[in-house]
């Protein structure tokens, strides 16, 4: 193999982990550290610069981190990075003089965000404190697209919802509440805009045609629409026997919702087995905790209707031959069942849906009716439409469409100067080294064997008394003093540099993980199999030193389990191991050098 | 030295041996040795080889003199019996545990100044017992622990730190060994754990006294230019020229030793040292003309490493010679070691 080349900024950043699978690139272990030294309000602002809503996606995130962190590979369980965002946002002080300024004298350029959702809001956000000025268009009468009206009040308190849009909004953002735009053509030849950003979601939810479906279409809901009407009270009480159809995370909301409006009796059905399922296994828990039966292997067959009334469906029985690789090779039909019910509530997956854009505005839309949209800029077919969040790519999920907000934002910049948007900053990394002197690295290097703290609840009996509870009651101040220690600080990367070692073998010695190998160079397959501890992660990268001095061989880091604990530099007599902090520059509009400084670059 | 001790954790693959255990069951203590230093390295090759052959941590004896490297009993094993004893007497405290117990793994850490200076005597009659145990020197020609000064194993014109020059020949422990009919004798290199953890294996395996001389660089006092000592040097200089594999009796040859070349030596229990020559003129297994082999090259600069002098069968180890029994001498039933007061009078009577 080559000498890894660390001056790519990805070979760092993909070592921590967390890190790598944020969308955003959110420093975690940087904020975990701020928070085990009490400075709440500092880590909340690490989070907000790439995440922008810390309180809310600490208790909602679908969390990618968590299944990447290096801690579930060590011990199976990854550290609570979502819940210990959530401590940094409970806890933080004022924040908001903290914020960049917001210029008194704008630019000149009018920006048009369409939805008040996570996508939008960050677009403002970045793009507030450059001097634009940014008007949000919002249907309902309320801010927050669909973190307010599809995820329940029990699972995010609306007080969260308020302070961190509030933040942005506060910015001096125009925000034109129940303005439902109807015409993108109106839009673009009257509102006097520079750019329009398209972050309207996919407010859509799919439908399920089977007979009777519109005889008892009173007592069938669709799943986003129907947490839409709760949300804003428009909808108080369900029967007392609710099927939900559908088992993603819409669905655990539903059945979860329908809970505390009077059900008794809810049961969630799904088509496939459980390993099949799309809702997240936090999410399946919570509502496995609240007595929700979720029924696998039933397709739904029809509606049962008498005398015009909902009586409940029938389904299909399912069996499912599934191979080695977990996929499902072929599938029968083995029996009907009946199941009473007094409401169905369909949550099978959503849409963006267009209607208001016309298609002869140089807009494309593709075969699904789904506009062309470059995955990098974000910018349509025609210059200065610009979409983001769900609305671009179809449902994903909030950290997803904030990533989207901030790349767009970053397309409406470099629009708006008359700069080609694809010229983009580069990522970077920065490194510096952590140690402080004899026996001390300035990070908390030790490795604490403590398990994953549980999120206490409250208690079933008083958490459906009323529907805007929060079930969550958050970290207590020893369960957040523990978990913090969890994280191994993988951003404190082990750095080596051949040309010091003497090859004594002492970093090899000591790493408890034994990721450290001193042996002839080889191809990365075979030389994977020569390690000390076999490497069969290949997801994982492996550090190749250059040839060492006295004997040629080559010092391999398996970058794997590595602990972070600092021994291999402790232990060496030459400091060929040194532990530097990286930190990742990710870059948001705020960092794009501007027009004047760009021409200058390039004439120079 | 490190105050950060090896924290408890471990890579979740990690191999088990017959016993279950894994290498990270048979450390020790935090080692408050320098950092970089070869012994440090010695006690990982010891950890790997003890776990490699499945031995039981009780069933381990650690034994010292005083000195840097006798301080590293308390590095590995740490469920093992260890005494530190007086300074270069430990061959004695060997003795005495081993004729009380012959079942167990001994192995004695000693450094060139222990057992070249103040304890040569102690060796050399510990060799000429042909006690069993393994006699692990970690040679790095000065005295760390007194601050650098020039041990007996320091070489003719190797330089001290503050720049004097040894005069005084070098006492050899591969030699000396061999001289006193040690019957296996290797020298090896903290550095090089792919030589050095089989041959701990074979020589903790080996019925008889099993010395390796390993040249364990001291990374503070004698690591510098003009040493000959240091981790340069002995990477320019060390030539091996027989490679011993341990073959653990309960394991399959998997690997190639290229048929011809490869000698196999059984032992006891049915494990195996598999002797491979890397040099053609080499003969292990004649301790004459291993002997001149080894002086010759040691005249031309070179340091040979590898089982140097191996004698395959050994008749003479201290238990066989003094016909004690199979069980070991501390688990005989009291009435047995001691006939008595009657039995003593029948045998002064002989002489009356």
């Amino acid at each position: 193999m080559n000498p890894t080349d660390t001056s790519r900024p990805d070979y760092f950043h993909k070592v921590v982990d967390c890190q790598w699978a944020c969308p955003a690139h959110t420093d975690v272990p940087e904020y975990i550290r701020l928070i085990a030294q009490g400075r709440f309000t500092d880590a909340y602002l690490v989070n907000r610069k790439s995440n922008v809503f810390p309180g809310i996606l600490g208790r909602v995130c679908d969390r990618p981190c968590e299944p990447a962190c290096r801690r579930g590979r060590v011990e199976k369980k990854p550290v609570a990075i979502c819940r210990l965002k959530r401590v940094a946002a409970d806890h933080k002080d004022e924040f908001r003089d903290r914020l960049a300024p917001i210029p008194q004298i704008k630019n000149g350029k009018k920006i048009a965000c369409i939805g008040a959702g996570c996508a939008s809001l960050t677009v403002a956000n970045d793009l507030m404190p450059l001097g634009y000025e940014v008007t949000i268009f919002e249907q309902f009468g309320e801010p927050g697209g669909l973190m307010r009206t599809n995820i329940p009040s029990f699972r995010l308190p609306q007080g969260v919802l308020d302070e961190e849009i509030g933040a942005i909004i506060d910015m001096g953002v125009e925000l034109k509440l129940g303005h439902k735009i109807e015409s993108m053509r109106a839009l673009l030849a009257d509102g006097g805009f520079d750019a329009v950003f398209v972050g309207s979601g996919a407010p859509k939810g799919k439908e399920l045609k089977l007979p009777g479906r519109q005889e008892a279409a009173a007592n069938i809901h669709i799943g986003i629409a129907w947490l839409e009407s709760v949300a804003f009270d428009h909808v108080k009480s369900i029967g007392e026997r609710v099927l939900i159809i559908g088992v993603g995370n819409t669905a655990m909301d539903c059945c979860r919702s329908s809970l505390r409006l009077g059900a008794k009796n809810v049961k969630v059905m799904a088509r496939k087995p459980r390993q099949f399922f799309k809702a997240s296994e936090w999410e399946l828990e919570d509502a496995e905790e609240e007595n929700v039966q979720i029924v696998i292997n039933r397709s739904p067959k029809a509606f049962v209707v008498e005398g015009g009334k909902l009586k409940g469906m029938t389904f299909d029985v399912m069996e499912y031959d599934v191979d080695a690789r977990g996929r499902i090779t072929a599938e029968r039909i083995t029996g009907e069942e009946f199941l009473p019910a007094d409401d169905v509530i369909l949550a099978i997956g959503q849409e963006n849906a267009f209607p208001w854009i016309e298609r002869d505005l140089g807009i494309e839309f593709d075969k699904w009716d789904v506009p062309k949209v470059d995955p990098v800029t974000f910018e349509s077919t025609r210059p200065g439409v610009f979409f983001g969040g769900d609305a671009a790519f179809g449902p994903k999920n909030i950290i997803w469409a904030v990533e989207h907000g901030h790349q767009a934002a970053i397309s409406v910049h470099q629009y708006c100067q008359g700069l080609p948007v694809a010229d983009r900053l580069a990522p970077g990394v920065n490194l510096q080294s952590r140690k402080m002197g004899m026996h001390e690295w300035s990070y908390s290097n030790d490795y604490s064997p403590v398990e994953r703290r549980l999120m206490p609840h409250v208690s079933l009996k008083e958490r459906f008394k009323k529907i805007n509870i929060e079930v969550e009651l958050g970290f207590t101040a020893e369960q957040a003093a523990e978990e913090v220690q969890r994280c191994l600080n993988c951003d404190v990367q082990t750095i080596f540099d051949a040309k010091l070692c003497i090859e004594c073998d002492a970093c090899i010695d000591i790493c408890p993980v034994d990721c450290l190998t001193m042996t002839p160079n080889g191809e990365e397959a075979e030389l994977r199999t020569r390690l000390k501890a076999p490497a069969q992660n290949v997801t994982q990268a492996l550090y190749v030193s250059a040839p060492l001095k006295f004997t040629g061989r080559v010092m391999v880091k398996d970058e794997d389990v590595c602990v972070h604990c600092g021994l291999c530099a402790e232990r060496c007599p030459t400091a060929a191991w040194d532990m530097q902090k990286s930190h990742v520059k990710w870059p948001h509009a705020a960092d794009q050098p501007s027009a004047t400084a760009a021409a200058g670059l390039k004439s120079a | 030295m490190t105050f950060i001790p090896k924290p408890k954790v471990a890579h979740p693959s990690l191999p088990k041996n017959a016993l279950g255990l894994t290498r990270r069951d048979y450390e020790g203590a935090l080692s408050t040795l320098c950092a970089g230093c070869g012994h440090d390295s010695i006690t990982a090759a010891i950890i790997e080889a003890c776990w490699g052959i499945s031995a039981r941590p009780e069933n381990v004896v650690k034994l010292s003199g005083i000195g840097c490297s006798s301080k590293t009993t308390a590095y590995f094993v740490s469920g093992g019996h260890g005494f530190n004893s007086v300074h270069g007497r430990m061959p004695s405290i060997a003795m005495g545990a081993n004729a009380a117990n012959r079942d167990l793994y001994y192995v004695g850490v000693s450094g060139d100044g222990d057992s070249l200076s103040i304890g040569l005597g102690q060796f050399c009659h510990a060799i000429r017992r042909n006690l069993n145990m393994l006699y692990l020197i970690e040679n790095n020609g000065v005295y760390g622990l007194t601050k650098g000064q020039f041990s007996a194993s320091a070489d003719i014109g190797t330089k001290a730190k503050k720049g004097e020059v040894n005069q005084q020949p070098p006492i050899d422990p591969v030699l000396l060994a061999m001289n006193l009919g040690a019957g296996f004798v290797a020298r090896s290199f903290s550095g090089d754990k792919a030589q050095l953890v089989p041959l701990i294996q074979a020589g903790l395996k080996y019925p008889g006294f099993a010395v390796i001389d390993v040249l364990s660089p001291c990374v503070t006092f004698n690591d510098h230019e003009g040493s000959t000592k240091s981790y340069a040097y002995t990477r320019e200089h060390f030539e091996p020229v027989v490679q011993a594999d341990f073959v653990p009796f309960q394991r399959e040859i998997t690997a190639d030793y290229g048929a011809g070349q490869a000698m196999p030596v059984v032992l006891h229990d049915g494990s195996r040292i598999l002797l491979r020559k890397l040099a053609e003129d080499y003969d292990p297994t004649d301790a004459g003309r291993a002997y001149g082999y080894v002086q010759e090259h040691i005249a031309k600069g070179e340091v040979l490493t590898g089982l140097l002098h191996l004698r395959p069968t050994d008749q003479s180890e201290f238990h066989a010679l003094n016909r004690t029994p199979e069980q070991p001498l501390n688990q005989l039933p009291y009435a047995k070691l001691s006939p008595g007061s009657k039995a003593l009078e029948k045998v002064l009577a002989r002489y009356r």
